[in-house]
């Protein structure tokens, strides 16, 4: 399973990554994409829409089930991947690149975990 | 606590990822759902059914049991022929859709859905009369089927000519195939063409790896679950616990084709008799708007909530999401615009006819 170090992750799968201009981009990790399976359609979030700590900003569906896609910040979203509309298997295929959205001007955020802490986290999950 | 099918160690050694399922632990999916579902539509795939159940019925009263049964007429099939039937409460709803295979007059094999097993095999049992005699022989009995546009090559390699059934819903049974004895039935689940296969529980993974191994060449690769529902679901075959229930008729259903209100009787008949034209029936949903519908979203024709989704997904061959939904007639026919309730998002709907997917 691929946990890159340099992100920060949410024990509901998100990763996180925070930007130099104090922005955070948020995705869903390889173990969220390999568990839900293929991905056919995500619902996005509309730049300006604010959320606070664990609301669901976006929903991805896979060919079984939809999957809420919870924000790990209070904060406004600055920007978001228009291309997973038309593409959202990139998520499965490189779910590190394939941001959903990016926040700023924020507030809170929720304790996030370490790379490590994460993998250890997967590995309780699992058990 | 789940059952095991008799494949469950070849699916765990696949990298099958293992689900709970109709009270068995079953591979959901191997390789991902859409790589199966096309597999199944341009090559082959093969799917693990052992949790279906299997009855049979035997003695000099079979036929007249399996006519009391089932909506459908089995006075004019030949031995080695199967046929598709609801079974009907006395209200007129459906206890579960049957295969029912003639071996001859005297001897039917039933095969019902793994979620009704037990209450499929108590109705049955209660209903019994005359000479006629059951038995639930589910659990010595594995079920593999095969699928696909290449099925046939596939079949043809180990499979004695003479053990391969030629019509649409026949069967051949006690064939050797490779040492194994098995009943061959042209049959399945997906809308594709293909073959189930039914043998000895304990021969189950022998035959899954015999298969698997001759199909290779031919890109056959095992499916799970989930692809095995997104083929139904494309081929608008319905299925039990969402199109077909306890309070839905089988007209209602859009199965009038297997309901002889000709026959003498049924179980049922009366009820349905007597309810007279569907005020409600199944319809096709193609989803124009953004989103995929699910089965229990609400059905709207502007304000007014008519009717709610039964089945519905993304199918990978047709790369467009679709619902199956129970709709009043009056909003049945082709064209007319619908929305549905995803979610608390309101996305457009137009009904389609049935199925979304029909093999050339």
């Amino acid at each position: 399973m691929n946990i890159p170090e340099n992100l920060s992750y949410t024990k509901s799968h998100e990763w996180v990554k925070f930007e130099e201009d104090g922005s955070v981009t948020v995705g869903l990790t390889d173990y969220a994409q390999s568990e839900l399976g293929d991905l056919v359609f995500v619902n996005l979030p509309m730049v300006g829409d604010t959320f606070a700590t664990g609301d669901t900003f976006a929903d991805v569906e896979s060919v079984k089930a939809v999957s809420d896609v919870y924000s790990p910040v209070t904060g406004t979203v600055a920007e978001v991947n228009e291309e997973l509309a038309d593409a959202p298997q990139t998520i499965n295929e490189a779910p590190y690149d394939a941001w959903i959205a990016r926040f700023d001007t924020i507030t809170d955020q929720e304790d996030l975990l370490t790379a490590e802490e994460y993998a250890a986290f997967l590995e309780t999950e699992q058990h | 606590m789940e059952l095991k099918t008799p494949l469950y160690d070849c699916h765990v050694a696949a990298g099958g990822k293992i689900v709970p399922f109709a009270g068995y632990l079953l591979p959901v999916q191997y390789t991902g759902v859409i790589k199966e579902h096309m597999a199944v539509r341009t090559a082959c795939g093969l799917f693990d059914v052992s949790h279906m159940g299997e009855f049979l019925i035997k003695g000099a009263d079979a036929l007249a049991n399996v006519q009391n049964l089932f909506c459908n007429d089995f006075a004019n099939m030949y031995d080695g022929q199967v046929r598709y039937s609801p079974m009907c409460n006395e209200r007129g709803g459906i206890v579960d859709d049957v295969l029912i295979y003639k071996v001859n007059g005297e001897e039917y094999l039933l095969v019902v859905n793994a979620a009704n097993r037990h209450k499929d095999a108590d109705w049955v049992k209660a209903h019994l009369k005359g000479a006629a005699t059951f038995e639930d022989i589910s659990d010595s009995v594995a079920q593999l089927a095969l699928q696909g546009p290449k099925a046939k090559e596939i079949a043809a390699k180990i499979v004695p000519a003479e053990g391969i059934p030629t019509k649409y819903y026949s069967f051949v049974k006690d064939v050797d195939v490779q040492g194994i004895k098995c009943l061959v039935s042209r049959t399945g689940y997906t809308g594709e063409f293909g073959y189930e296969f039914y043998c000895a529980a304990e021969e189950g993974p022998k035959l899954w790896n015999l298969l698997l191994e001759a199909g290779a060449e031919y890109g056959l690769i095992p499916c799970g679950l989930g692809a095995r529902d997104t083929l139904r679901l494309e081929a608008a075959m319905p299925l039990y616990g969402h199109e077909l229930t306890d309070d839905i008729t089988p007209l209602e259903a859009g199965l009038d084709f297997f309901v002889k209100l000709g026959k003498d009787n049924f179980i049922g008949m009366d009820a349905i008799l007597a309810k007279g034209d569907p005020k409600i029936t199944r319809v096709g949903l193609k989803i124009t708007g953004r989103g995929i519908a699910r089965e229990h979203c609400d059905v709207y024709s502007g304000t007014e909530k008519i009717g709610v989704v039964t089945s519905g997904t993304h199918c990978p061959y047709l790369n467009a999401p679709v619902a199956m939904a129970m709709v009043p007639v009056a909003y049945a026919e082709v064209g007319t615009q619908l929305e549905v309730d995803v979610r608390g998002r309101r996305i457009t709907a137009e009904v389609v006819p049935l199925p979304f997917y029909k093999r050339a």
